[in-house]
C-alpha cells in the first residue's frame, strides 16, 4: 500500500520528549513538523516505561511523572500544530530526485521533507519474544505477538501467555470465537484492569476458559505449525498442552530496527553526530536524544532538549538556505510570542 | 567488594563492586550483556538474573512492583530477581548471580 506523499519541512522519527521538544524549537523558526512513532500515543519511554514514575532532573521542575512531562510538552507545542503518525514504524528512507528525504512507514504513509530528525531513543518498541528454542520457526504462522485481525483466530485452540492487560484483553476478546482459550501465566495474580481479571475468572469458573499457572518450557510442532506447548512449574514438573496457536504478551522491548538501514554511520547502534548541529554523517539528517552519540554524551532528557535547540538552528538553514535567521528570545520577541499565540 | 556473575556461556566473572551501586549497574559497567532498558526504574524486566540459592535469603525481599515486573521476564524461577533492585552493601560481598536468558 502506498499513499500520496505528504510534503512538510521536517519529519521527526520518534515522538518521545526530545522529538516533541524539537517541534517547539523548529516551530519558533517557522518549520512545520510531522512525527512518526510506533507507539499508539506520544511520549516514548516516558509514556511506555515510566508514565507514573517521578523524574527529578528536568530544569525548573522539581518533580513530574513521565506522563506529566509528556502532557506538558504536548501543551507547549500545541501552537505549532504538529501532525502525528502513530502506530507505525519508519521503515525506509530514500532521497527524491529533487533532493527531499522520502520516509515510508510500515503501513505505507509517505512523508517527504527537507530535513529528517531522528529522535528514536532506544529504538522502536516491539513485542518481547520469549527465548524459547525454535520459536522463530513458528512466528507469523502459529506464534504471534500481536493481533491484527481477530478473525484469523476463529476456531483455533489458543494458548495466550502473559499476565497484563494485553494478555487479558485478547483472552477475553478472542474467547467467543476461538475453539478454546488457555491463559498461561506464571503466578495467580494479574497486573491488569480489575474488571478484565474478574471477567476472566468468571469464564474460568464456568469452564469457558482454562487458566494454567505455569510457564512455557518448549514448543511442539513441525513446519511452522504448532501442535502444542510444554508447560512447567516447580511442583508439577513439565506437561504438554495441545494447541494450534500461541499468542505471547510479555511487554515491549526496544530495537533500533530499520533506522539501522538508513545508510547512516553507526557507532554501537547509535548515530554519531557533531555537537554544533547534531547532524549525522549525512547532510540534512539530524539525530537528537538517546539515539545519538558524541564524546561526553549523557542520556538525559535535558541533553536532548539542548540538542533539539541547536539542531533547529542548523535545520532551518538546510531547509531554507536563503532565509536570514535572527536569534530571538521568547521573553522579548513579539514575533515569537505571536507564534506561541500569547501576543 | 566483589560480585560473581555467570554469563550466558556459563563462565563466571568476578567483578569489583561498589557500595550503593545497583547490581545491574555493576554488570553493565563491566560491559556484560544486560539490557537494563529502563535504566533501573523497575519498569522493563530486562535486567533479570538468578541469584545463587545460598544468597537468596541475604537479600531484601522483592517488592510487589518487582514481583509484578517479573511477569514480563522469561523462565522466572524462585531465585529470580531484577538486578536493578539489588543495592550493593558490605554484607553482599561475594554475591553470586547468573544472567537470565534474554
Amino acid at each position: 500500500m502506498s499513499t500520496q506523499p505528504i510534503r512538510t519541512d521536517v519529519t521527526i522519527v520518534g515522538a518521545g520528549p526530545c522529538g516533541l521538544f524539537a517541534v517547539f524549537e523548529l516551530g519558533l523558526l517557522d518549520l512545520k513538523c510531522h512525527l512518526v512513532d510506533i507507539l499508539d500515543r506520544p511520549g516514548g519511554q516516558c509514556a511506555e516505561l515510566y508514565p507514573e514514575k517521578p523524574i527529578y532532573d528536568i530544569p525548573a521542575i522539581s518533580v513530574c511523572t513521565g506522563q506529566e512531562l509528556t502532557d506538558k510538552l504536548m501543551a507547549q507545542i500545541t501552537p505549532f500544530e504538529p501532525t502525528f503518525h502513530l502506530n507505525q514504524m519508519a521503515e525506509s528512507l530514500e532521497k527524491t530526485a529533487d533532493g527531499w528525504w522520502r520516509l515510508t512507514t510500515d503501513i505505507g504513509t509517505v512523508l517527504e521533507s527537507k530535513v529528517l530528525v531522528i529522535a528514536a531513543g532506544g529504538g522502536s518498541f516491539v513485542p518481547k519474544k520469549p527465548p524459547i528454542k525454535g520459536i522463530e520457526d513458528f512466528e507469523g504462522r502459529s506464534v504471534f505477538y500481536a493481533v491484527r485481525k481477530m478473525d484469523q483466530f476463529r476456531g483455533k485452540h489458543l494458548v495466550i501467555a502473559g499476565g497484563g492487560d494485553s494478555a487479558l484483553d485478547w483472552a477475553l476478546n478472542l474467547q467467543p470465537l476461538a475453539a478454546s482459550v488457555t491463559l498461561v501465566h506464571r503466578r495467580d495474580e494479574f497486573r491488569a484492569a480489575p474488571d478484565s481479571v474478574n471477567k476472566m475468572r468468571a469464564l474460568v469458573a464456568e469452564g469457558q476458559m482454562r487458566l494454567e499457572i505455569a510457564q512455557i518450557a518448549s514448543l511442539e510442532g513441525a513446519d511452522g505449525q504448532l501442535s502444542g506447548v510444554v508447560l512447567k512449574d516447580k511442583e508439577r514438573g513439565e506437561w504438554p498442552l495441545a494447541c494450534d496457536t500461541l499468542l505471547a504478551f510479555y511487554g515491549l522491548t526496544m530495537k533500533l530496527g530499520p533506522v539501522a538501514e538508513f545508510g547512516l554511520n553507526l557507532h554501537e547502534n547509535l548515530i554519531p553526530v557533531d555537537t554544533e548541529k547534531f547532524q549525522s554523517s549525512t547532510e540534512g539528517i539530524f539525530a537528537i536524544g538517546d539515539i545519538n552519540w558524541y564524546p561526553g554524551k549523557l542520556k538525559l532528557i535535558l541533553s536532548g532538549f539542548h540538542e533539539a535547540a541547536l539542531m533547529a538552528q542548523a535545520a532551518v538553514r538546510v531547509a531554507y538556505p536563503e532565509r536570514k535567521i535572527r536569534f530571538q528570545y521568547t521573553t522579548s520577541s513579539t514575533d515569537l510570542q505571536q507564534k506561541l499565540g500569547v501576543a | 567488594m566483589r560480585i560473581r556473575v555467570t554469563d550466558h556461556e556459563g563462565i563466571e566473572h568476578a567483578l569489583e563492586a561498589l557500595e550503593g551501586w545497583r547490581v545491574m549497574e555493576i554488570i553493565r559497567d563491566w560491559g556484560y550483556p544486560i539490557r537494563a532498558e529502563c535504566g533501573g526504574a523497575c519498569a522493563c524486566a530486562t535486567c533479570h538474573i538468578y541469584v545463587d540459592p545460598d544468597w537468596v535469603d541475604r537479600l531484601l525481599p522483592l517488592s510487589d512492583e518487582e514481583e509484578a515486573m517479573l511477569d514480563q521476564a522469561f523462565d522466572v524461577r524462585e531465585n529470580s530477581r531484577l538486578s536493578c533492585q539489588i543495592l550493593m552493601r558490605p554484607e553482599l560481598d561475594g554475591l553470586h548471580v547468573t544472567l537470565a536468558p534474554a
